[in-house]
């Protein structure tokens, strides 16, 4: 999410009483707290790319595998006696070994739709806000149209346009959502342009191709980095809604959103087995999240929010 | 003033043409209604008659001219292909349970999250930021649909206090309402908090508590006030994204309003109504940005001269 306080959400250093108030173990405790959610976003990222690209050495069974005979089956931590620790699903399938192979295709999705939509939108960016005029006009009123679209009814208009497949939910996704980094990348570029030392590499006779990466896009890597993770993490819940609603992955792919949405029928007698799934979103969104405000402390100190 | 709102105005309307012209176009060459609607042994024969019936068989633009003029001069949106109704009367039936859930959201959303970022702002590191900070944290990776889910497992299957699907009482209202007040909740708290620790360290603040103003005055009057500014603008901006998690909250409760219906419209492809809602969603957050512009400029006449 992109700071919209006027300053970037930048927080005044305020040493007076109101900060004072706090006891200096209380602000040590704070910003270990801080340090151990950066890295517990880091374990848990750890441990999402760890499942998807590991996942047939992690996993217990195989995903596809049915066995009609152990439907249903109670997790281990519910009293399951079974070797499937967190379960079958309603056609015997190993719950684990699904959630587990969901990662990958999370992961795979979530990345991919952001950057799709980070190559178009910091494109159409840069072009906007370096060159100005007309260019800058069409980019800053086709984002707010874009904008003025209910995400979720356009990237369904679109994957239903284009079928429902893991490559065009991608697309969809992708489509949709380059006006966010277009608004920052364009933003952004304008008050660099005018910046001193873009002017003197201009009259040293460097081209504009050259000015724009070497000495705009450089200054802007930071600040888009933080967006896209936090975009991935945005992107992997909206490839999940889609699926659930049968507009994204097909069954019997494991994807999350799958997963979840066959789990609904049972939320009466097998509650885990859409909430396990659900919990899977959640945590690597959390993770992600997570690392995108390390990410933030680390790379652009100004950018910190409170 | 009247140049600012006019210029808004102008680009409010632009863009809604071209929403309006990009999912005519988009739902135009997607759209085979008579494959999807007639019986499968429908002959070319019928197929003419059908498309005759619809006007399907005039030119692209003549059929978008005509939908316009019809939606602007007689707010007639056309006929469902499916329910053979007209689309304004399925809308109208389902245009007041979302704005209900939407304005029931926001509110839930208002009222914490205002005096949570205040009092997290006011006494920075207490247990009260703290719980805010972890709340935006877990908010913002929260999938809509699954917190609903969970919601209807604890309240609606285990302890049975609410029911979990449907319209018809106040009851049914809560648990949609917390799910989607939940959605715009964390963004509104950061909002708040920065907004009033921003705000809290300028000049005038201090003056007007080495005036003697009593506190509670100095907050509310002086500086929230100021702070409340970042939340105007982006309460507008956020609707779209409001009205999106609508259509999460809508088909997880079964809620019978807009989302649920551009949903159903889309699976079965009718269409005129998914037109019809897209079009709707659209004005709504044109109009919601439009208000939030002329509302910020009222509030803080720089932005005015910007």
């Amino acid at each position: 999410m992109v700071d919209t306080t006027a300053n970037g959400g930048i927080e005044p250093e305020r040493q007076d009483k109101q900060a004072g108030r706090a006891p200096i173990w209380l602000l040590v405790l704070r910003k270990a707290w801080q340090l151990r959610m950066g890295v517990f976003g880091f374990l848990l990222l750890a441990i999402l790319v760890a499942m998807a690209l590991f996942s047939p050495l992690i996993a217990t069974h195989d995903p596809y595998a049915q066995d009609i005979l152990a439907r249903l089956e109670l997790p281990g931590f519910l009293g399951g006696t079974s070797d499937h620790w967190l379960g079958t699903d309603q056609l015997g399938r190993d719950l684990y070994s699904r959630i587990v192979y969901g990662a990958r295709v999370s992961l795979m999705i979530g990345v991919s739709a952001v950057v799709v939509s980070a190559v178009i939108g910091i494109v159409l960016g840069l072009l906007a806000g370096y060159f100005g005029g007309w260019i800058d006009s069409l980019v800053d009123f086709s984002v707010n149209a874009m904008l003025a679209f209910p995400f979720i009814l356009l990237a369904m208009t679109l994957v239903i346009i284009l079928g429902a497949s893991a490559e065009n939910v991608i697309l969809a996704l992708g489509i949709s959502n380059w006006p966010i980094f277009a608004r920052v990348t364009r933003i952004e570029t304008r008050k660099l342009r005018e910046q001193e030392y873009v002017l003197a590499a201009l009259a040293q006779g460097l081209g504009h191709l050259r000015v724009i990466f070497k000495h705009i896009f450089a200054n802007l890597a930071a600040p888009l980095l933080v967006i896209a993770t936090v975009e991935i993490a945005r992107s992997i819940i909206r490839e999940t809604f889609l699926s659930f609603l049968g507009l994204g992955i097909q069954p019997p792919t494991p994807s999350w959103g799958v997963m979840l949405a066959e789990g609904r029928a049972y939320v009466l007698t097998v509650w885990w087995l859409s909430t396990l799934p659900g919990a899977a979103i959640f945590l690597a969104a959390l993770g992600i999240n997570l690392v995108g405000d390390a990410l933030r402390d680390l790379l652009d100190p100004r950018l910190r929010k409170g | 003033m009247r140049t600012y709102i006019i210029t808004k105005l102008l680009h409010a309307v632009g863009v809604a043409l071209v929403i309006s012209f990009v999912s005519f176009f988009l739902l135009f060459y997607t759209a085979d209604p008579a494959s999807t609607l007639l019986p499968e042994n429908a002959d070319d024969a019928d197929i003419a008659e059908f498309e005759k019936q619809f006007g399907l068989d005039r030119p692209m633009l003549v059929q978008y001219g005509d939908f316009l003029a019809k939606v602007v001069f007689q707010g007639d949106f056309g006929s469902s292909w499916v329910a053979k109704v007209l689309v304004g009367d399925l809308i109208g039936v389902a245009l007041w349970p979302t704005l209900k859930l939407a304005i029931a959201a926001q509110i839930i959303a208002a009222v914490l999250a205002i005096p949570l970022g205040i009092i997290a702002a006011i006494r920075r590191y207490s247990l009260v930021d703290n719980v805010t900070t972890f709340l935006v944290l877990v908010g913002q990776a929260m999938p809509l649909f699954w917190l609903g889910i969970v919601l209807i497992i604890i309240f609606g299957v285990w302890l049975k206090w609410l029911p979990v699907s449907g319209s018809d009482t106040f009851a049914h209202l809560i648990l949609p309402a917390i799910t989607l007040g939940s959605f715009i909740l964390p963004l509104n708290m950061r909002l708040v908090r920065s907004g009033m620790l921003e705000v809290l360290s300028q000049d005038y603040i201090r003056t007007a508590r080495a005036k003697g103003v009593e506190e509670g005055r100095v907050l509310m009057k002086h500086a929230f006030r100021n702070a409340a500014i970042p939340l105007v603008t982006v309460t507008g901006v956020q609707f779209g994204a409001l009205l999106g998690g609508a259509v999460v909250t809508e088909t997880v409760f079964s809620w019978p309003g807009l989302g649920r219906l551009a949903i159903e419209s889309i699976q079965v492809g009718d269409f005129p109504v998914v037109q019809a809602i897209v079009l709707i969603f659209g004005a709504f957050t044109i109009l919601a940005n439009l208000a939030a512009d002329i509302g910020s400029a009222w509030i803080d006449p720089r932005i005015r001269f910007d």
